[in-house]
């Protein structure tokens, strides 16, 4: 039997460690530059692509808003290997990501497979493509991933990712308002951002507790994936629409002009700026034409004709006016190698990508 | 159970532990437990695909612990005043469950909406009439107390056979109206059935050896639904826990401080240890995914681990919310993967099931065979019992082949390891000299008793024997 002493104790000294530790994390400055503690590229391999699951449980891994424990647990966090080679990050939407496509199916993974090199160097891709579509989103990335040193960033998009509407719809740029408000600042994006409220409570373990439990369920998360290679759960899917509907708008944009002002263009120059010395190559990304119901006014249950055509005319004109070279890759792509969405494709469809980014990497990016 | 409904179920445990220390409470302490238990039951009971199926098993397991009193007890009990006002209370409790569902249009203490009043007006009905009809028995006499240990045995079976409870779902389903389609062999999650039919068989069994001590139905009912226990042990015995129930109950600091001091290591082994474990441990989904074997080891061990953390985490709750209710329950492990054989591990292992089995399954077994065969030679008596028993074991989790395997892979380690013990007990006699060498047999040992019962889990955590043999390929690196 405890004596009533003991026990007293033991509670008091739980409670003064508690204290102790939640004034730590209260009132100590976070240093956000330094690398996050992580179980990744030490105990368990590095995640090829950035954690995100809606199924944790079948996915061994789950979506979550700390962009450093994203970026802890990437394999580009980790210390290069081989110091002759030369690292190129793919940023951009789910298509880059790789919904319903393995690691090794996704664009990097292919481009990885291929073994391509400059010279004596090796080029090692690495997927920074995160599942949403939101230009600022991209840019937030752009600008954590700067720190691991890339030779070359290449940015797949798409018109999707342009509306303003659609820039802080992304929960990872919702819940990152402290990333976005300074890009919105520096770069004068016609963005209004929202604060969330963060008083000193919101600093406690308390107020952390989503964050902290988080992190242990992504490092427990990682044996599995170690332990499987699996990092997505592959469920049945529907077919990307064929047959379209008779809608000639986009969103709230009715033809014929597709109102540039409320399109994020100015992401263009403020990527180009945040990258430094980097060089950025853009890729509109393929999308899936289709030849179903109405595909004379729709390309695909995105895009009406006359939106995606104007968009495309855009960026070619603002790319080449910035001097950022621009692969456009729109049409490369048969619609029978979409998947479930317009711009998702089948593991063919993606070595077919994979092969014509090969050829003008070998072309342009090696001296 | 969920932390929320543990957090309320202690918030309750120490109001009525205030109530009943006072002398107006000590008075009514067995009826307030009654109240508290039986509604526990329907609370705590999930909620289940087949309409208001989650209202009539709770009521099934007061049922079945009502009748198993009436074949135990004797005439002049099931006379007595006292315990005809037991069965009223319950009554009364049952219907004031049924009409919550006229408060609201969701569950207010069972998981769903209750059936109509007329319903359960017919469903009471035929269980008082049961209730009559078996309340007229004399003596209770071996063929009704056998009888009644067959019902629950075939109750059990239908729970615990995949076939049969899918046949069994299906019929409630088509009853009650809905497609018989969706039906599944894991409809029916009937909570604590395996824990009441163990205290059930243990009183019928006992009354048939004449063991049994005469109880009013009010105690007997709260032995049998003590809600602390109800879901996952420990087993008690009625006779340890009418003594508890008796006990007058004081505002005691040193109670309360052990029982906080379990209910938080309980908590925080379930909730924060095991539940994290389970993330990587061996289930039926990542067994087929492990790529080496050094991760499918992980896998194994993480799941040993966490079987332990959430079973005793679980107990320790148990007990703790016990002794808030001035109940000691038995204690269900102590360390069991540290000890040094596999007798051991099963000395404290799940401690009250293994005495349950050996009370009464073992001994009796053993006895029979010593005195129907006596030419069996006794390597072969420990071979027959430990396999059957083990096997049994296995069984009571469910009726298929993996737990077959799972029992008779614990019951062959414990018939060789008499049988090593007793031959390496001769050989090495001067161990004892050697106090060095002793202890690192004593590490090895526990390794090794700990590896096999690790490896016996990939039997026990997966549901096919093929995937079983799968990963047990993957993990001596000989699978793809």
């Amino acid at each position: 039997m405890m004596e009533l002493r003991f026990f007293r104790d033991v509670i008091i000294k739980a409670l003064l460690l508690f204290v102790i530790f939640n004034l730590v994390l209260m009132y100590f400055p976070r240093d956000t530059e330094k690398e996050q503690i992580s179980l990744y590229n030490s105990i368990v391999p590095g995640r090829e692509r950035f954690p995100f699951g809606e199924a944790p449980q079948l996915a061994y891994n789950l979506s979550l808003y700390d962009l450093d424990a994203m970026f802890a647990a990437h394999q580009v966090s980790a210390r290069p290997g081989n110091q002759n080679e030369l690292r190129i990050f793919v940023v951009g939407d789910s298509s880059v990501w790789g919904t319903l496509l393995e690691p090794k199916e996704t664009l990097s993974g292919i481009l990885n497979e291929m073994k391509l090199t400059c010279g004596e160097q090796s080029l090692q891709f690495y997927n920074l493509g995160y599942p949403t579509i939101s230009l600022t989103k991209d840019m937030m990335i752009m600008q954590r991933a700067t720190r691991y040193q890339p030779d070359l960033i290449i940015w797949l998009t798409t018109l999707e990712a342009f509306p303003l509407d659609k820039q802080l719809a992304s929960p990872l740029a919702l819940n990152n308002p402290q990333r976005i408000q300074p890009l919105v600042e520096q770069y004068q994006l016609p963005l209004e951002v929202t604060m969330l409220e963060e008083d000193i409570w919101s600093r406690s373990l308390w107020g952390q507790r989503r964050t902290y439990a988080d992190w242990i369920r992504l490092q427990m998360y990682g044996f599995m994936w170690a332990a499987t290679g699996i990092d997505q759960y592959y469920g049945p899917y529907e077919p990307a629409a064929w047959d379209l509907e008779e809608d000639e708008n986009y969103y709230q944009f009715a033809p014929p002009t597709l109102p540039n002002e409320e399109l994020l263009w100015q992401a263009l120059p403020a990527a180009l700026n945040l990258k430094g010395d980097v060089p950025l190559w853009l890729v509109n990304e393929p999308i899936m034409i289709s030849a179903g119901e109405n595909s004379e006014i729709r390309y695909n249950y995105f895009y009406p004709r006359w939106a995606y055509d104007q968009y495309r005319r855009e960026l070619i004109q603002r790319s080449a006016h910035l001097g950022v070279p621009l692969i456009d890759a729109w049409d490369w792509i048969a619609p029978q190698e979409f998947t479930n969405s317009a711009i998702h494709l089948t593991p063919v469809g993606e070595r077919m990508l994979a092969e014509g980014l090969a050829e003008e990497i070998e072309a342009s990016f090696c001296p | 159970m969920t932390i929320f409904e543990i957090l309320l179920l202690v918030l309750v445990a120490v109001l009525y532990r205030f109530i009943v220390s006072t002398q107006w409470g000590a008075r009514g302490r067995g009826w307030i437990l009654l109240i508290l238990s039986t509604v526990a039951i329907f609370w705590l009971q999930p909620s289940m695909p087949i309409r208001f199926l989650d209202f009539w098993l709770p009521l099934g397991t007061l049922a079945i612990t009502i009748y198993s009193w009436l074949l135990t007890a004797e005439f002049d009990q099931k006379r007595n005043r006292e315990n005809w006002l037991a069965g009223v209370v319950i009554l009364l409790l049952v219907l004031f469950i049924a009409l919550t569902r006229y408060l609201s249009l969701e569950g207010l203490i069972t998981a769903n909406r209750p059936p109509q009043t007329l319903q359960v007006g017919i469903g009471l009905l035929i269980f008082v009439i049961v209730a009559i009809l078996l309340s007229w028995l004399g003596k209770p006499s071996t063929r009704w107390l056998a009888s009644g240990i067959i019902m629950l045995l075939a109750i059990f079976i239908i729970l615990k056979l995949p076939v049969m409870s899918l046949w069994v779902s299906s019929m409630l389903r088509t009853w009650v109206g809905q497609s018989s389609a969706g039906a599944s062999a894991l409809d029916i999650r009937w909570l604590g059935f395996s824990y009441v039919a163990f205290r059930l068989i243990h009183a019928l069994r006992d009354r048939q050896a004449g063991r049994l001590p005469a109880v009013t139905l009010r105690d007997y009912l709260n032995y049998v639904i003590f809600f602390p226990a109800i879901s996952a042990g420990p087993i008690d015995k009625l006779q340890r826990f009418d003594k508890d129930l008796q006990k007058p109950l004081q505002l005691n600091g040193e109670v309360f401080e052990n029982a906080f001091s379990r209910l938080v290591v309980g908590i925080f082994k379930k909730f924060a240890v095991a539940d994290t474990i389970a993330l990587i441990a061996l289930n039926s989904q990542n067994a087929g995914q492990i790529q080496t074997n050094g991760w499918g080891w992980i896998m194994v061990y993480a799941y040993a681990y966490q079987i332990f953390f959430d079973f005793s985490g679980y107990t320790d709750i148990a007990i703790g919310l016990g002794q808030l209710l001035g109940i000691q329950l038995p204690e269900n492990f102590n360390r069991p993967y540290l000890k040094p054989n596999l007798t051991q591990f099963w000395n404290n292992w799940h401690m009250t099931l293994t005495q349950w089995f050996r009370a009464y399954f073992f001994n009796p077994f053993t006895r029979s065979l010593r005195t129907h065969y006596r030419n069996l030679s006794p390597a072969w008596v420990i071979l027959i019992t430990q396999l059957s028993t083990m096997v049994l074991i296995g069984l009571w989790h469910g009726i298929t082949w993996n737990f077959v395997l799972w029992g008779a892979w614990h019951g062959l380690g414990l018939f060789l390891q008499n049988r090593y013990s007793d031959w390496v007990k001769q050989k090495i006699s001067w161990i004892d000299q050697k106090p060095i060498f002793q202890k690192s047999i004593q590490i090895f040992n526990v390794v090794l008793t700990f590896h096999f019962v690790a490896l016996g889990w990939v039997w026990f955590a997966l549901p096919e024997v093929t995937l079983s043999i799968s990963v047990f390929t993957r993990l001596l690196g000989l699978g793809t």
